[in-house]
């Protein structure tokens, strides 16, 4: 085991790769799960687990599953998974659950856990599938919390249901609806282009 | 539950509810990694939504179907993800399949996106939107062919100011996603204008 290789296949996710900004998939969630930090923390953290599980079996599994169904394969791996997600939360984060709806089942057909799998997990030993699951979901983690943040500061001025604007503030509520989540996406998008040209 | 009689009034506004108000993809924010994938072009945004609306005319009914007289009556609820997902895969498949044999023209004009529709996340919403809903089977066959072509028509908006992004001058940071998510947010403010026609 190449210790510099796992630490590699660990970090390309939290920046050179980050999703959504490097990698543009798994727009939905990113759009409608970030009206709240704990919205997008918790969307995070599910997917997460999801990916780092279905990257996980899909490597142990690499062997065995037929190239031509390879995606029905895939595809009811990760399925399993979000179901397990989807009663963990329903029983133990019952406000989550509520708050994030029909997207927690629909991680199934987030492009991100079924990106990796063809991308990565299906080539790759365990060990790194894990490294690199475990990367690529708290990288969007981080970037649904740096997003919900903006959206909830400025245009609810809270941050975690704590009021920390001051008192005169006047949100920007424009920033709470849909057309906002898609203009401050696509200006985060560019920003985080403007940065990552600069090297 | 109760039963009220919906007059034909009641489907008109369903349907312009689903298309204009709670638009699937600029409010509901589902379907949105192949919407920025295929409205670079109208032809290609055209097929992609005729193929839309076909599938989802079919699996929305036909998932409302598994749903009232399989996982329902033998309490399989759990299991609702993971078999709807498979009517969507198996479905999309056996289309491929058809129309490879029927029609080569219409093939080529649809064949490489039929295998988008499986994880397009507007397909799989709409169906857990049609049980939420709590809908009996002639709403479901409505609000998913409505939900359809509210998608279309965004995709058809898009593409048609995407093609004229060819002729403007964009900064290099913000081209493509990012000037597309922007464009998004705008059409989707201009959608709110309908607010007040329907519920």
């Amino acid at each position: 085991m190449d210790t510099k290789r796992l630490v590699k296949e660990f970090t390309k996710g939290l920046w050179k790769e980050i999703p959504p900004f490097r990698f543009v998939l798994g727009l939905c969630p990113t759009l409608a799960c970030t009206t709240t930090v704990s919205d997008g923390l918790g969307m995070g953290l599910c997917l997460t687990f999801v990916l780092t599980c279905s990257n996980v079996f899909i490597s142990m599994l690499r062997k065995i599953i037929p190239d031509e169904v390879r995606l029905a394969c895939f595809i009811v791996v990760v399925a399993t998974f979000v179901i397990i997600v989807e009663l963990v939360t329903q029983a133990y984060f019952y406000p989550l659950y509520m708050s994030l709806g029909i997207f927690i089942p629909l991680i199934v057909v987030n492009c991100i856990p079924l990106g990796r799998a063809e991308a990565f997990a299906s080539k790759n030993s365990v060990i790194y599938s894990l490294a690199d699951g475990l990367g690529m979901g708290l990288g969007y983690t981080m970037s649904l919390t740096s997003l919900a943040f903006f959206r909830e500061l400025l245009g609810k001025g809270t941050i975690w249901g704590h009021h920390v604007m001051w008192s005169g503030f006047e949100p920007l509520s424009f920033l709470q609806k849909a057309p906002g989540a898609f203009v401050c996406l696509g200006l985060m998008l560019g920003i985080m282009n403007l940065v990552g040209s600069e090297k | 539950m109760h039963h009220e009689v919906w007059h034909f009034s009641d489907y008109v506004m369903l349907v312009v509810s689903a298309i204009f108000i709670n638009n699937i993809l600029l409010a509901r924010f589902l379907g949105n990694c192949p919407f920025l994938g295929t409205s670079k072009r109208m032809d290609t945004a055209f097929s992609m939504a005729c193929a839309v609306t076909f599938v989802l005319g079919c699996t929305g009914p036909i998932t409302w179907l598994i749903e009232k007289y399989l996982l329902i009556p033998y309490d399989l609820l759990y299991l609702e993800t993971l078999a709807f997902i498979l009517t969507i895969a198996v479905f999309v498949q056996l289309v491929e399949m058809v129309i490879r044999k029927i029609s080569q023209p219409l093939y080529r004009a649809l064949g490489i996106y039929l295998p988008l529709i499986t994880t397009n996340c507007a397909v799989l919403g709409t169906c857990f939107l049609n049980i939420k809903e709590k809908f009996n089977f002639i709403q479901t066959i409505v609000f998913s062919v409505a939900s359809a072509m509210g998608f279309g028509l965004a995709l058809v908006i898009m593409a048609g100011i995407r093609e004229r992004f060819n002729f403007a001058r964009i900064p290099k940071n913000f081209q493509d996603t990012s000037i597309g998510l922007i464009t998004a947010g705008l059409i989707g403010l201009s959608f709110f204008a309908f607010q007040g026609l329907a519920k």
